[in-house]
């Protein structure tokens, strides 16, 4: 049981009547050789391990590697609870998550790649979420992994999912229709609602550039996890509110491939445009290098 | 002219590849749910991080003595954001046989310094270089030096491009079987031969050698985990073998 696009993906599942979850499972059974015991062993590990850059996150004052990031996941959480802000404290906790886990990352904790280092929060904080807010179950969670891997799979093997290559849009824009996608699956959507979700979520963020201050996975990579989750969480909504996505999702993805080969070279993590080209990023971008030069060999 | 075209075309690198047929085929359609969410590693980045790690293990695996030196050359992008990324932190965690998801490695220099091994980075420029690359020379007590070249390539992959000054392309992720012997007729038949004895299949082989007759590694890529002494009998028993290295599946 293989699938290279999402039209395929959906055939399937309409044919063997599986959700996508249960196709992606059978699926990695295959490509795997491992017994269906040995892959969910496996995805809990990786929950387990995602949760855990959670809780270090929140935890540690440590600074991060290049001193861009402190702290703001903590901070939000101190902050839940008061009645000034906009958002509900359940989402706002989402989004503290979601930068914990880009906190540990920077600061050389143990994350997942979901699907890269850059774009690790947004799965983590959903899926964390739904288990404290909606009380999903550890067979609801394992389902929304497979899904979200199935999304990801299919924009790995038709467009990219790297900032270098595609921008940001295709690095947090795949977390995030992966993410989307899973929240979907949890609540019992269908196969298609599931496709609605992540074709939202791309075209929300479609175009948006991999510009990283001095190249670090710091700022604006944590915020935009951030961004990730409420975008991951909304268009989930939307779809699970039975509105459909005009343009199928392939042909979107297809669409984000196109638009980051058709970013310059600037807009593609080489911090040389976007916020990475503000005198104030450029700035800092000296004092950090200034610090770590390295003596040249003779 | 003719004579001296001659000569350096012996002098150069020469290089046989055999695959079979199946290996070069393009990923496609076979990456598993944790090539796509993980690898579970220390952040923050996979190339530069990760792929680091990957890179310091696979050097110390081709070094059997202990290792009371290591030094670093960055090359571009590595060397301009190493700190920022932990690079160095990662290679030096990888030399020590640290894994990519070792909490260690973010440690690596105090533990480097609190064993007694030394360490340098140094930033080094060649042109036409892929922009994450390094080459690491590991020193032995007995003054043995070992060199590795190779890159971060991306997602936490990694390429060696050569090893002691030898060029070579290895980029796949299987264990992996690695001699250095003597250049002659008939070495390559007796080591798979050792091996098809074993019923180990070979996915991948490359033979790498700087002139007839002289140095020359091979790189066997295995399907499966092997048991090590098969190192040992490839070792004592076949002429012309130098040593016998074994890079486990990264």
């Amino acid at each position: 049981m293989n699938f290279f696009s999402g039209k395929q993906l959906l055939a399937l599942c309409e044919e063997q009547q599986m959700s996508i979850a249960q196709v992606m499972l059978a699926r990695e059974q295959e490509v795997s050789g491992r017994t269906e015991e040995e892959v969910i062993a496996g995805v809990k590990h990786s929950l387990d391990v995602m949760f855990r850059s959670i809780d270090q996150g929140l935890a540690s004052y440590d600074k991060s590697l290049g001193g861009l990031l402190s702290g703001h996941s903590k901070k939000i959480y101190g902050e839940l609870g008061k009645e000034s802000f906009y958002l509900p404290d359940r989402t706002m906790k989402a989004v503290a998550y979601a930068l914990a886990v880009m906190e540990s990352n920077a600061r050389m904790g143990v994350i997942v790649a979901a699907p890269t280092a850059g774009s690790s929060g947004i799965l983590p904080a959903v899926l964390r979420d739904a288990q404290e807010t909606s009380g999903a179950t550890m067979a609801q969670l394992v389902d929304a992994y497979l899904c979200a891997g199935a999304v990801g799979l299919i924009v790995m093997q038709n467009a990219s999912i790297s900032g270098a290559k595609g921008g940001c849009q295709a690095e947090i824009g795949t977390s995030t229709a992966m993410s989307a996608a899973a929240l979907v699956q949890l609540k019992g959507g269908s196969p298609k609602q599931c496709l609605d979700a992540a074709s939202f979520a791309f075209k929300n963020i479609l175009g948006l550039a991999c510009d990283p201050i001095a190249g670090l996975v710091e700022v604006p990579c944590a915020k935009r996890n951030g961004l990730g989750v409420l975008n991951a969480m909304y268009c989930a909504d939307l779809a699970l509110m039975e509105i459909g996505s005009l343009v199928p999702f392939d042909e979107i993805v297809d669409a984000m491939y196109h638009v980051g080969l058709s970013m310059p070279a600037t807009l593609r993590e080489t911090a040389m445009g976007g916020l990475a080209a503000t005198p104030t990023a450029k700035r800092i971008e000296r004092d950090l290098f200034a610090n770590t030069e390295l003596s040249k060999k003779k | 002219m003719l004579k001296n075209l001659y000569l350096q075309s012996i002098s150069n690198i020469e290089r046989v590849t055999i695959y079979s047929a199946n290996h070069t085929e393009e990923k496609m359609g076979t990456n598993s749910l944790f090539d796509v969410i993980g690898p579970i590693m220390v952040g923050p980045s996979s190339s530069h991080t990760a792929g680091a790690a990957k890179l310091g293990k696979l050097a110390r695996q081709l070094v059997h003595g202990e290792i009371v030196e290591v030094k670093f050359i960055l090359y571009d992008s590595f060397a301009r954001t190493y700190r920022g990324h932990g690079t160095g932190k990662a290679l030096l965690g990888g030399v020590m046989g640290y894994d990519l998801d070792s909490e260690e490695l973010k440690h690596a220099e105090m533990i480097a310094t609190y064993q007694g091994l030394k360490f340098s980075f140094e930033e080094g420029q060649k042109d036409g270089i892929h922009p994450n690359s390094v080459d690491i020379h590991l020193i032995e007590a007995s003054g043995k030096e070992t060199i590795l070249s190779g890159a971060s390539v991306g997602g936490g992959n990694v390429a060696i491009t050569s090893i002691n000054g030898i060029e070579t392309n290895l980029r796949t992720n299987l264990p992996a079987i690695v001699t250095h012997h003597r250049d002659r007729v008939g070495i390559l038949s007796e080591i798979t031969d050792i091996l098809a004895k074993r019923n180990l299949n070979i996915a991948g082989m490359n033979l790498y050698r700087d002139a007839f007759g002289k140095n020359a590694y091979m790189v066997v890529e295995i399907d499966e985990t092997f048991d090590e002494a098969i190192s040992r009998e490839i070792f004592e028993s076949i002429d012309g073998i130098m040593d016998v290295f074994v890079l486990e599946n990264r």
